[in-house]
C-alpha cells in the first residue's frame, strides 16, 4: 500500500479550521506545545499502521489499514457500528496484536511507547475503592513515587471536576462521573495520546458535555486524542482528522473540515446524512 | 428418651459453666483451623490466580486436579501427612506428628484446593471485566492477581468460608495425624467421636452444639460483611 492516501498535518501546521462545532471547545492551543508530561521525554508519536488486518476465528475484521497519527492532533474514528473502531482502538493501543502489518511508534520516545499512552473505554472498569484511590492506583501502577500521587490525581479530578467526590466509593458514581473519572485516571498518567472508545455512548447530553470539555482541556494540555465515534456531532465537535471505517476497511481519512465538507465515498456521504449505512 | 433430655440438660450445663475440658477442647479446634484456613488461603489465593490469568501447557488438567481435589476425603489426606511427617517419613525429622502443627498441615492439605478451585472461578470471572483496563494501565500478571484478589475480596471470602467449614468439621485427617490425645491433640470432632463411642453424650452434645453455633456465627458475620460491602463499594 502507498503511504498514507492523505497526508495528515503536522501539528504545528496551522490546523485546517478547527471543528467548528456549537460546543465551545475551546480550539487546540497548539502553540507553545510543550510535551504532555511538561517534563521534556521524548515523543512517541507518530503511530504508524501500515496494511494492518485482524482476523478472529478466520474472519477478517478490519483489513489493510494504513494511517499514521500525529502528535497533538485530534483524530476521531468515524463509522456506523460494526465498522472496526473499537477494534482499530484497541490495535493502536496494543491490546490486541495486529493479523498482519505493523503498528509502529515512529517518535523519539518510541521505546517508552506503552508507559506514555492512556485508554478510556466505554464501559469505564473502576476499582472498589475511592475516586482518589483508583486514580493514585494508576499512577502506582505506572511506577510514580508515592509521594507525588496524590497531588498529581488530585489535580487530575480538578480537571474533570470531580474533586468533590475524591472520597467517594467509584463504583457508585453515576455513569457520567465514572467516565469522568476513567478520563482523570487516565490523563493523571499524564499520556501523550489518549486513546477514547465510544466515550459518551452511554450518557445524557449534560453528562456527555462534562466529557466533551474534559476531553478538550486534556488536549490543550498537549495530549493527542484519538477517539471512536458513531455521533456525528461529536466527531464535528472534536475532530481535527476524521478515519472514516466501514466495514473494517478505512474508506477515508481527511482533515476533519474537508471530510465534513465533501465526503469522497458513497458510504461516508450515506453516513453523513443520516442514513442507515450497512 | 429421659436419658438423652438428661444428656441435653447436661450439655448446656457444660457450655454455660465454661466447662474447661470443654473450653480446651474449642480453643485447640479452633486454634487448628484458622490456622489452617489462613496457611491454606495464602497458598491457594496465589495458585487460583495463575490458574486464572496464565495459560500454560497442562493448565486445564490442574483445574481438574484441583476441582477433583475439593472432595479429597479427609482420611485419605490425613493418611498422605501421616506418611511424610512419621518417623521414616521425608519430613520425619521435624518431630510434627501427633501435635497441633501435623493437624494444621492436614486441614491446609484439605482446604487449599477448595478455596484454590473456588477462587479460580472467581478472579477468572473478574479477570474478563478488568483484563483490558488493567493491561492499558500497564499492570503487569502478578500485580493484576493482587488487584483482583481485593477487587473480589468479598467474594472470595465466600471461598475461604467453604474451606473454613471443611476444616472445622473433618474428623479423619486430624484423628490420624493428631491422634485424639487428651489436653494435646483433642479437637471437637474428634472428642464428639470419641466421647459417643465412650457413651458419654453429654460432652459430645454440648461439644456438637458449640460446632453448629460457631458456623453459624462465623458464616452470619461473612454474610453481613458481604451485604454491607455490596452496599458501599458497589
Amino acid at each position: 500500500m502507498a503511504e498514507s492516501a492523505v497526508k495528515l498535518q503536522e501539528p504545528r501546521a496551522a490546523a485546517p479550521a478547527t471543528p467548528g462545532g456549537p460546543l465551545a471547545v475551546a480550539p487546540a492551543g497548539r502553540e507553545g506545545r510543550t510535551a504532555p508530561a511538561g517534563n521534556g521525554e521524548a515523543e512517541i508519536l507518530p503511530l504508524e499502521c501500515r496494511d494492518v488486518s485482524y482476523a478472529a476465528g478466520g474472519q477478517a475484521l478490519v483489513q489493510g489499514l494504513t494511517f499514521r497519527l500525529e502528535p497533538g492532533r485530534r483524530t476521531v474514528l468515524l463509522g456506523p457500528n460494526g465498522a472496526g473502531k473499537s477494534l482499530t482502538l484497541r490495535l493502536c493501543h496494543g491490546l490486541l496484536a495486529p493479523s498482519r502489518g505493523s503498528v509502529r511508534w515512529l517518535g523519539p520516545g518510541a521505546a517508552q511507547a506503552s508507559a506514555r499512552q492512556a485508554m478510556v473505554f466505554q464501559r469505564p472498569v473502576l476499582l472498589r475503592r475511592s475516586a482518589l484511590a483508583n486514580v493514585v492506583y494508576a499512577l502506582a501502577v505506572r511506577g510514580v513515587p508515592r509521594r507525588r500521587r496524590r497531588t498529581l490525581a488530585e489535580d487530575a479530578l480538578a480537571l474533570t471536576g470531580l474533586l468533590p467526590l475524591a472520597r467517594r466509593q467509584a463504583r457508585v458514581l453515576s455513569g457520567g462521573e465514572q467516565q469522568r473519572l476513567a478520563l482523570a485516571r487516565a490523563w493523571a498518567l499524564r499520556p501523550q495520546v489518549l486513546f477514547l472508545d465510544e466515550p459518551t455512548a452511554s450518557l445524557d447530553p449534560a453528562a456527555a458535555r462534562a466529557v466533551e470539555e474534559a476531553i478538550g482541556a486534556i488536549h490543550r494540555a498537549g495530549t493527542a486524542i484519538v477517539l471512536t465515534t458513531h455521533d456525528l456531532g461529536q466527531a464535528q465537535r472534536l475532530a481535527d482528522d476524521v478515519l472514516f471505517l466501514h466495514r473494517g476497511r478505512l474508506l477515508e481519512q481527511a482533515p476533519a473540515a474537508a471530510f465534513f465538507a465533501g465526503p469522497a465515498t458513497p458510504q461516508a456521504r450515506a453516513f453523513l446524512r443520516g442514513e442507515l449505512v450497512l | 428418651m429421659t436419658e438423652l433430655r438428661g444428656a441435653f440438660a447436661q450439655a448446656l450445663a457444660l457450655i454455660g459453666g465454661a466447662d474447661p475440658s470443654l473450653v480446651e477442647i474449642v480453643l485447640l479446634t479452633v486454634q487448628v483451623s484458622f490456622s489452617a484456613v489462613l496457611l491454606a488461603t495464602a497458598i491457594a489465593l496465589p495458585l487460583g490466580g495463575a490458574l486464572a490469568l496464565y495459560r500454560f501447557p497442562g493448565r486445564r488438567g490442574l483445574v481438574v486436579l484441583l476441582n477433583a481435589l475439593m472432595g479429597l476425603p479427609p482420611v485419605v489426606a490425613g493418611l498422605a501427612v501421616y506418611l511424610l511427617l512419621s518417623r521414616s517419613g521425608a519430613l520425619g525429622a521435624w518431630g510434627l506428628l501427633f501435635t497441633p502443627g501435623a493437624m494444621i498441615a492436614a486441614q491446609c492439605v484439605l482446604v487449599t484446593p477448595i478455596v484454590a478451585a473456588l477462587s479460580r472461578q472467581v478472579l477468572e470471572d473478574l479477570w474478563a471485566e478488568y483484563a483490558e483496563q488493567l493491561r492499558s494501565l500497564g499492570a503487569g500478571r502478578a500485580r493484576a492477581i493482587a488487584t483482583l484478589v481485593w477487587e473480589g475480596r468479598h467474594a472470595l471470602l465466600t471461598a475461604v468460608l467453604a474451606g473454613f467449614g471443611r476444616a472445622i468439621a473433618e474428623v479423619g485427617a486430624v484423628l490420624i495425624v493428631g491422634g485424639n490425645i487428651a489436653h494435646h491433640t483433642r479437637v471437637m470432632t474428634t472428642a464428639i467421636a470419641l466421647e459417643t463411642s465412650k457413651g458419654d453424650l453429654a460432652l459430645a452434645l454440648g461439644l456438637g452444639m458449640l460446632l453448629i453455633g460457631m458456623s453459624i456465627v462465623v458464616n452470619a458475620s461473612a454474610y453481613l460483611l458481604k451485604e454491607y460491602a455490596q452496599v458501599r463499594y458497589g
